[in-house]
């Protein structure tokens, strides 16, 4: 059964509507990342499911039970907000035992379940302090404890990690992943951040302008995008963008990149990735879609045995990364992005000889940017 | 202190001496009606010629005090202003409170509970601050008189706080305001109601703008004489009405060091509040305009 079930929902603020028509089901224990740009309704969605903003239209349920009117008490939710919303007044302690006190858990019950949280996010030592006494770090540990210390139906996080630095970041994320696999509670969370969506998530909702357009697994999202945002949209640094003339016919397709300077590009498309939709678009513009880890250096030793099909291109900007190098070069009418290993020894301007993966490339319409192939 | 760097010239220094003698001056211009008040009011009648009003007392007393409390006469009854004195208090105490949490309340609903016309309730509300006094007194003594209220302390309080609301809701609201509505939503989601959250959330971080409310209605109720000449009787008149009174009553010599007296002990209450907890008033006002 769906632990958390949306359907069609609408949310309406004065004249400006900002969640349109949104749908979406979640298995119990599953982890679902909402991600979107600025603004396009992810806290919007989450407080309507939490209860905190009445929806205009549809319907929530959590665990088969229609929500929809209910209060955010009744709904069973823990949330930790983006701003932790700590309670200035009261200490460490009483902030996570505070939702037990209300629903009337009796004290001994209550101290048990502060002792719980406190051990697994390490701020034992915190618990008589006051907020305002706590670095960034710790306040968010202990939003996070407020949280867990109920055992709710579904914990909402609203960009949790936004505030604290990379390296705390990358040690919560780990810890909220150990945490799901170890409580296993169905989780809804939203971030800006693509490693966070790519670690953590089981299904990823990427939303613009208060719509979902994906609803998938990482890989679904990353690999098998619906459209030009959501390939754009995720990845970091994002898919390059390649205007192209489709040619031939099916069975043997081609796309044609013209670059200035450069003679004309031919590319051929993998026959076992060929849809009916590519035959409409013969001769005509479309958009070749290539993230820059499938744009790689040719290994010299291998000679042609090398994978995918050969490019040469002058390298105009070198940006070594540490664990790689990223290569600007000029590919159609911009530039691209390609990723190379960190021995690659190439200076800006030289000629490469790169390989592209096309059994990894993406097509798209150039009018509707909805996905071809 | 000065935050702004500089090199301390002679000049900059020449500069600030002049600028503290100015506002010493200033001070000391303000402080001088009080000062004149203090020393008449410890002098004996017999000192008290034009001319001599700032000569310190040759023999101080405290005999016109003792009048002034307990046997000076205010129009027709002779006992002073005591009694007056406490009946403010009757009056003062229990209208600050009510108006305080009323205030309170109407800030925490407006800025925590929005609702259709919220906004408008507080503009409409933000109109009772700029009402003059005098406009509302004939429909407010009919109220008064719907009531069964007339002349009775219990309706003199109650014009009080109508009139306070305005301010107290206003202090609140804008306090609440800065307050993130985010510590709301959690604690609805822990599952808090309406007055918990206003009670064990928010009011504890409002002292600020609760001393505030208390000093602003303690000094506009206590202070208040429009209003406790119109609608209070004889026993329930406040110690401003009491005080008019007393300078206005005319047998034989002006008695201007208990006329003195009289004032002093009718203004040092709000002296006392402001003296007391002025620090706060100050930080309250200013609260959640700049952070931290
Ligand atoms: N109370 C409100 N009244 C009117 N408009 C609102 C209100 N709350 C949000 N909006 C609007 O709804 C849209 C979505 O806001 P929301 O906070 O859900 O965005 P978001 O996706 O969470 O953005 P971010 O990533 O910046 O947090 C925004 O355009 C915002 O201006
Ligand atoms: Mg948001």
């Amino acid at each position: 059964m769906a632990a958390l079930e949306i359907n069609n929902v609408c949310k309406i603020f004065g004249s400006e509507q900002v969640l349109r028509d949104v749908s979406l089901a979640i298995d119990s224990g599953e982890f679902l990342i909402l991600v979107g740009p600025s603004g396009c309704g992810k806290s919007t969605l989450m407080n309507a499911i939490a209860g905190l903003e009445p929806v205009t239209s549809g319907e929530i349920r959590i665990a088969g039970e229609e929500v929809t009117w209910q209060t955010p008490a009744e709904r069973d939710i823990a949330m930790v907000f983006q701003s932790y919303a700590l309670y200035p007044s009261m200490t460490v302690r009483q902030n996570i035992s505070f939702g037990l006190e209300m629903r009337k858990v009796p004290r001994a019950e209550r101290e048990a379940a502060v002792e719980r949280v406190a051990d697994l996010l390490q701020i034992s030592h915190l618990l008589d302090r006051k907020p305002s006494q706590l670095s960034g770090g710790q306040r968010q540990r202990v939003a996070m404890g407020r949280a867990l210390a109920r055992e709710p139906k579904i914990y909402l996080f609203d960009e949790p990690l936004s505030n604290l630095d990379a390296k705390l970041r990358v040690d919560m994320r780990t810890e909220i992943k150990k945490l799901h696999q170890r409580l296993g509670t169905t989780i809804v969370y939203v971030t800006h951040d693509q490693i966070e969506a790519m670690t953590l998530a089981d299904c990823i909702a990427v939303m613009r302008d208060g719509r979902i357009l994906q609803l998938g697994t990482p890989d679904e999202v990353y690999n098998d995008p619906v459209d030009i945002f959501v390939a754009g949209f995720m990845g970091s640094p994002s898919m390059n963008f390649i205007v192209a003339i489709l040619e031939g016919g099916a069975g043997d397709y081609r796309l044609r990149i013209a670059t200035p300077e450069e003679e004309d590009l031919v590319l051929p498309w993998p026959a076992v990735r060929e849809t009916p939709d590519m035959a409409g678009q013969v001769g005509r513009e479309v958009i070749l879609g290539l993230r820059p880890e499938h744009i790689g250096e040719e290994d010299a030793r291998l000679g042609d045995r090398n994978e995918g099909t050969r490019i040469t291109a002058r390298i105009s900007v070198v940006e070594p990364t540490g664990a790689d190098i990223l290569l600007q070069l000029p590919l159609g009418q911009g530039e691209v992005t390609a990723r190379v290993g960190p021995r690659c020894r190439v200076l800006a301007g030289e000629r490469l000889a790169l390989r592209v993966d096309m059994g990894r490339a993406v097509l798209f319409d150039s009018e509707t940017e909805r996905r071809l192939a | 202190m000065d935050n702004v760097i500089r090199r301390r010239t002679v000049g900059a220094r020449i500069g600030r001496a002049m600028l503290y003698a100015v506002l010493l001056l200033a001070a000391l211009f303000y402080l001088l009606p009080l000062a004149v008040m203090l020393i008449t009011s410890v002098k004996p009648l017999a000192e008290i010629s034009p001319g001599t009003l700032l000569s310190l007392p040759r023999e101080p007393t405290l005999a016109p005090w003792a009048k002034a409390w307990g046997e000076a006469c205010t129009g027709m009854r002779c006992e002073g202003v005591g009694g007056y004195f406490f009946n403010s208090i009757a009056i003062v105490a229990p209208a600050v409170a009510i108006s305080t949490v009323i205030g309170a309340l109407n800030g925490y609903a407006l800025t925590k509970w929005r609702f259709r016309g919220s906004e408008l309730l507080f503009a409409l509300m933000l109109f009772g601050c700029f009402i003059p006094f005098q406009v509302v007194l004939l429909p407010m003594a009919q109220t008064l008189g719907w009531l069964g209220l007339s002349s009775s302390r219990a309706g003199l309080i109650l014009v009080h706080v109508v009139f306070g609301i305005a301010f107290t809701t206003l202090f609140f609201r804008n306090f609440f305001v800065a307050v993130p509505t985010e510590l709301v939503s959690a604690a609805k989601l822990d599952g808090a109601g309406f007055f918990r959250i206003f009670w064990r959330i928010l009011l504890p971080v409002s002292t600020p703008i609760i001393v505030v409310s208390v000093i602003w209605q303690f000094t506009q109720i206590w202070n208040d004489f429009l209003f406790g000449v119109a609608f209070s009787a004889h026993d329930t008149q406040p110690v401003t009405v009491a005080l008019n009174n007393l300078v206005n009553t005319s047998t034989g010599v002006r008695e201007y060091n208990v006329d003195m007296a009289a004032a002093m002990i009718a203004a040092l209450p709000t002296l006392l509040v402001y003296v007391l907890a002025g620090k706060y008033f100050v930080r309250g006002l200013t609260a959640g305009s700049v952070k931290g």
